[in-house]
């Protein structure tokens, strides 16, 4: 075969920058292809030539194929790259391909087909000595043969309606009588639920663990593993973080997975990059779930432990190069994690938050100082725009460390410095999840989010260390911004104003105690010793304070006792509004007087907005449901709002009468606005 | 001796109490602080000097001899704010309801003529139940007299009300005529006609806070200038103001050191106009990438949103904002953005404050409504500040500058110093579908050539080089090097002399 010269990037976002960044290395020209939302895209803009392929729908650009063809042909590419979803697994295109002579970067069309089916795939794992769920996949005639059978499976089991769907005619079993009564009312409710009453049983994996093996073949019958990655943190099965290795296998198990899964890819003369996904229990024990014929999201966790650029081997192996290592050459390497920036407001059940970057500065890649590395893959830049029509991730923020804690430390401080506006993002989320102690203990399933935050989230918990330090740096930027202040011109002469050095402090936030603190600032410059008095428990601690803030920049990067504490401000009336570690806190400095003076204002409630109908997202309302007057029930459509293409049917939480309608088929909504009021029934 | 001086500390600590502790508390109990705490917080810590504390009332009707309480009902005096000088009164609710009389008039009237002699602003604190009835005239009179020195000081120093309780009737007159008024939620309301009489009179029924809260004043009626959640943060935001504001109509506004380079370049407002003409996007983000910090202090915010107006810094200095934002209306001029954004430019033309204008305005909105709310007289308004002011005057297009409202929006032919306008700029008479329309009435069924018309339009006429052409653009800049530019073009017109014909004064289209 002869080398690829140019590379289509049949992709957008961060996935085609990736591409793109390992073509140039390897000196192959690259191609973009954007639809009329990414026309001023960072893919288009890194790529050596852009085609146009049409409108922003998906299904009438990315995915259309004669466009890409098309495309190929025109600007003589010679290879084309599918980046993961849109065309990435589809077989048609890479056959497609194949027929026009063009090389396609991934793996044959035969692994696609094999493994894009789900029981094709299981029967093929089967075959090749894959561990699968065990069950029994053909019907169970009474409640005898369906505790023979889970008693072969092993208890726990699960005990499923083949119709079933949403928990419905699904029960768990952990004995004989539970699979006896379960089999039975599964059935029942199979029957009434979907009129199709057939049950069959597997083993219920407890404490699961989503756990995949990478892969690489070449053309040539090789194929070695690159050790695994854990994706266990995932929101309804959306990934969000994921690390390599995973800090629950051992060497045995590791070794034994990764054999599986060579074995696996050798069945279907796999050539690529490619990821076998397993299931794994709390006892270890592995079981197949399917097999990912592409590049995955969170590869660079795996380049970053392995040294290997995946990117790179998927396109020697297109080219039919052998591969250039062994199973023995991998080592696995320090510890590297993966977190997914998504434009999406986790204060509002992660609703997606389209818009403009008004602010995208994103931490400076590299080495940092504790050896670890920061790599960020992204598609984006400021003033760029996340479009209501794609996937609505920002960035994938990794690092890499000696080992767990370094790598989570460097994700900590990477976060902190993350900058963004314009959008609402989850780097609150991200944050919480890092310290969290189930995190830092790799006490982790794929249940992890739903049991820790069962309501949603509504911040993290607060830390009383860290607010005193923010109450100690916060009082310093006030300190250096009234100083500024104090040197306006036309004051008078030897009667300036003098700025004390006593700060009272008081800080609330939702999701701690309200506390206040007396902050005494000594020295005038470089590092300042700050007493702080913490006014509910009496406690006066000396904090080291070095600060190279100037107003108006919202990170606000200080040194506190020797060790780097960075968080987000924003003035706001007598303060700071101050984002750190998923807490929200509003900060304000007064001197000591205003601050006795601050104890007589009025304690403001938030208004009580429980009859009124607010708008959740910016949108157009498409119909509004109930007139003025009428009683409506619990669970009611009330209203439907049109945002990013999808229509939301608004509902009511309890029954009671529409008093009041404000919004009309047609109008523009933006966030909280007023639809309409109700009045409870007498 | 020492007695004597006992006794001045003595008179003093009584006066300080104002109508008593029970009374103080009262205060407290409502939220809102005396009118000492207030100047406490107001002023620099130990500069206020206070005036006329021993003052009383004359009055002897109605028992009132039998009662007299220093100062009666009105704090007076002077201090400064970061070092720099200005006079206060504050009206003291726990003394008589703060309820003006001849000698609390005269009071406020001494403090104003200071102010005007000595070239200082003066903050008033209203927090007053009106007239004191048991005066009859005499209080109107002080009223009055009250507004004479507002009318006087209008232009000369800068006045700025602060309403922190009650001011209704003919008490709300003396705010009016000053420069800016801020409210203060939930225990604040101005109005001519009180709920009661209002319920009398026309049946109507409404509550204080509908009716002259801070919501009504800041949203409806635009009577405010902005409204803030108590007394702690509306004072803290008065002193934030002050520091853009110059001392009095010849002092040049105040500088300060500042920690943002003037060349400072922002790659992504090269983006911020959108590639389709007919989508919004917030000019807000433009006003806050110029500025000095970030730091914008808006005035009307919540009322007029088509027009954004306010004060930014740039290379330390004090700089008046006029915006069209596009997420309003389109952008468009109505009567009341045409009113807020002249009476702003006025005020900055006063005091010496250059304006810069950013545009992208598709014309006046269109509508019976505004014709018949005389937009014609309103938008004149506009015109007419921004052609009277001699200021120095800057102005960005950034987008769309169509029609009547191009000559409205600082062009070059009023006497402007700069008009830059970015590559997406639109400098017409009309959008492209409007003028084919007239201008190609006969290919109107023909939907080839109509394309084929607005498409030579856009090219010919939707873009800043036919302007440029003409020289009524000075230079088409890059988005990202604005703030570069205007402090720049700021630089150059700072010492700008420039003389409207001698006259007693102009008759400005009210």
């Amino acid at each position: 075969m002869t080398k690829i010269k140019k590379i289509l990037i049949a992709n957008r976002g961060e996935i085609a920058c990736r591409v793109i960044k390992t073509a140039r290395k390897m000196g192959i020209k690259t191609v973009a292809v954007y639809s009329d939302a990414d026309k001023n895209a960072l893919h288009v803009r890194m790529a050596d030539e852009a085609v146009h392929i049409g409108p922003p729908a998906v299904n009438q650009s990315y995915l259309v194929m004669e466009k890409i063809i098309k495309a190929v042909e025109d600007t003589g590419a010679d290879a084309v790259h599918p980046g993961y979803g849109f065309l990435s697994e589809n077989p048609e295109f890479a056959k497609l391909l194949a027929k026009k002579k063009i090389a396609f970067i991934g793996p044959n069309p035969h692994a696609i087909v094999s493994m894009g089916d789900k029981i094709t795939s299981k029967k093929l794992a089967q075959d090749a000595g894959v561990s699968c769920v065990p069950g029994h996949m053909g019907l169970i005639e009474d409640a005898d043969e369906a505790v023979k059978i889970a008693n072969k499976v092993g208890y726990p089991v699960m005990i499923k309606a083949s119709a079933g769907g949403g928990g419905k005619g699904m029960r768990i079993a952990w004995n004989d009588e539970e699979a006896r009564e379960g089999f039975q009312s599964s059935k029942n409710e199979a029957a009434t639920s979907f009129g199709d009453d057939r049950i069959f049983i597997e083993k219920f994996v407890t404490q699961p663990r989503h756990i995949e093996i990478q892969v690489l073949g070449d053309k040539h019958g090789n194929c070695i593993y690159l050790g695994e990655r854990e994706c266990s943190i995932q929101r309804r099965n959306q990934k969000v973080i994921e690390e390599a290795p995973s800090p629950f296998l051992d060497e045995e198990t590791r070794a034994a997975m990764g054999a599986e899964s060579v074995a696996l890819a050798k069945a279907v003369n796999y050539d690529s990059a490619g990821t076998v996904e397993f299931i794994v229990d709390g006892d270890k024990n592995f079981y197949f779930l399917e097999m990912n014929t592409r590049l995955q999201v969170e590869h660079p966790v795996t380049e970053l432990i392995t040294g290997v650029d995946l990117v790179e081997q998927m396109i020697r192996s297109a080219q039919g190069e052998e591969l250039n290592m062994s199973q023995d050459d991998v080592t696995l390497t320090g510890w590297a994690l993966e977190s997914r920036i998504y434009a999406e407001d986790p204060y509002r059940n992660f609703l997606p938050s389209i818009g403009r970057l008004k602010r995208y500065r994103p931490p400076a890649e590299g080495k940092v100082e504790s050896g670890a590395i920061v790599r960020n893959d992204t598609g984006v830049f400021e003033g760029g725009e996340i479009s209501m029509f794609y996937d609505p991730m920002i960035a994938k923020l990794c690092t890499w460390g000696d080992d767990r804690g370094i790598a989570i430390d460097a994700m900590k401080v990477a976060l902190d410095n993350f900058e963004l506006d314009g959008i609402g993002h989850n780097i609150p989320f991200l944050q919480a999840v890092y310290d969290h102690d189930r995190f830092a203990r790799g006490d982790i399933t794929t249940a992890f989010i739903a049991e820790e935050y069962p309501d949603g989230f509504l911040g993290a918990p607060e830390n009383a260390g860290h607010t005193r330090k923010i109450a100690a740096v916060c009082a310093l930027m006030h300190d250096i911004k009234e100083h500024r202040a104090a040197q306006i011109s036309g004051s008078l002469p030897n009667h300036a104003r003098h700025v004390p050095d006593e700060w009272a402090v008081a800080v609330k936030s939702p999701t701690g105690e309200d506390r206040t603190y007396s902050a005494d600032i000594n020295g005038d410059s470089g590092l300042r010793t700050i007493v702080m008095n913490d006014d509910s428990d009496k406690a006066a601690l000396e904090l080291e304070v070095g600060l190279n803030w100037r107003p108006g920049e919202e990170t606000v990067r200080a040194f506190v006792d020797s060790r780097a504490f960075t968080f987000k401000a924003r003035a706001i009336p007598e303060g700071y509004r101050v984002w750190h570690r998923g807490v929200i806190f509003d900060v304000a400095v007064r001197n000591p007087r205003a601050a006795e003076l601050a104890k007589l204002m009025p304690i403001k409630l938030a208004p009580d907005t429980s009859n009124l109908l607010l708008c959740p997202m910016p949108g157009v309302v498409v119909s509004v449901l109930v007139e003025e007057g009428q009683t409506v029930e619990d669970g009611q459509a009330l209203a439907v709002v049109e945002a990013m293409k999808m229509e939301n049917t608004l509902r009511a939480e309890s029954r009671c009468v529409v008093s009041k309608v404000n919004a009309s088929a047609g109008d523009n909504l933006a966030v909280d606005d007023v639809i309409m009021e109700f009045e409870k029934p007498e | 001796m020492s007695d004597i001086l006992d006794q001045l500390q003595a008179r003093r600590d009584e006066a300080k109490l104002g109508g008593g502790q029970r009374r103080i508390d009262g205060q407290h109990a409502k939220g809102k602080l005396t009118a000492r705490e207030r100047l406490e917080l107001l002023l620099d810590p130990g500069s206020f000097e206070e005036f006329d504390m021993f003052v009383t009332h004359r009055s002897t009707d109605f028992g009132m001899e039998k009662t007299k309480m220093a100062g009666d009902g009105v704090v007076t005096g002077w201090g400064t704010i970061n070092g720099r000088k200005t006079f206060v009164f504050a009206q003291d609710f726990t003394v008589f309801g703060g309820s003006l009389s001849e000698t609390h008039a005269k009071k406020i009237n001494k403090v104003q003529e200071m102010a005007m002699r000595h070239g200082a602003p003066i903050i008033g604190l209203q927090d007053s139940g009106g007239a004191r009835i048991q005066e009859g005239v005499a209080a109107l009179a002080g009223y009055t007299d009250v507004f004479q020195n507002n009318i006087l000081a209008s232009g000369v120093i800068p006045q700025i009300s602060v309403i922190m309780g009650p001011s209704a009737g003919g008490a709300v007159y003396s705010p009016a005529l000053t420069d800016f008024i801020f409210m203060v939620r939930d225990s604040s309301y101005m109005f001519l006609t009180g709920p009661d009489v209002l319920k009398t009179v026309t049946n109507e029924v409404v509550t204080a806070e509908e009716l002259g809260g801070a919501k009504t004043h800041t949203s409806k009626s635009s009577v405010a200038d902005g409204a803030y959640d108590n007394d702690m943060q509306a004072l803290s935001e008065i002193r934030r103001l002050f520091d853009f504001l110059p001392l009095n109509n010849r002092s040049g506004s105040p500088v300060r050191p500042f920690y943002d380079a003037h060349d400072r370049i922002d790659e992504s407002l090269d983006t911020l106009v959108p590639d389709n003409p007919n989508l919004p996007y917030d000019m807000k983000e433009l006003v806050v990438k110029l500025a000095d910090e970030g730091d914008f202090f808006e005035i009307q915010e919540d009322y007029a949103k088509n027009i954004l107006c306010g004060f930014i810094r740039l290379e330390g200095q004090t700089v008046g904002v006029v915006a069209n934002q596009p997420l309003v209306l389109a952008g468009c001029l109505d009567s009341n953005a045409s009113r807020k954004a002249a009476r702003f430019i006025r005020f900055c033309d006063c005091f010496e404050i250059p304006v810069l204008s950013l545009v992208d305005v598709p014309g006046f909105l269109p509508g019976t409504d505004q014709e018949y709310g005389g937009v014609i007289k309103h938008g004149a308004k506009l015109l007419y500040a921004y052609g009277e002011a001699t200021v120095p005057k800057v102005t960005v297009i950034t987008r769309k500058a169509y029609g009547g409202a191009y000559c409205v929006m600082s062009p070059k032919h009023l006497r402007n110093d700069i008009n830059y306008a970015w590559p997406t700029a639109q400098i017409a008479v009309m959008g492209a579908k409007g003028a084919v329309e007239i201008l190609h009435r006969k290919d109107l069924d023909d939907a080839e050539k109509t394309a084929e018309h607005v498409a030579d339009y856009e090219e010919k006429f939707l873009s800043p080089f036919r302007a440029a052409e003409r020289g009524y653009i000075d230079e088409v800049i890059q988005p990202r090097s604005t703030r570069k530019r205007i402090c720049r073009a700021l630089a150059l017109a700072k010492d700008k002399k420039l003389e409207n014909p001698w006259k007693k004064h102009g008759n400005l289209p009210l």
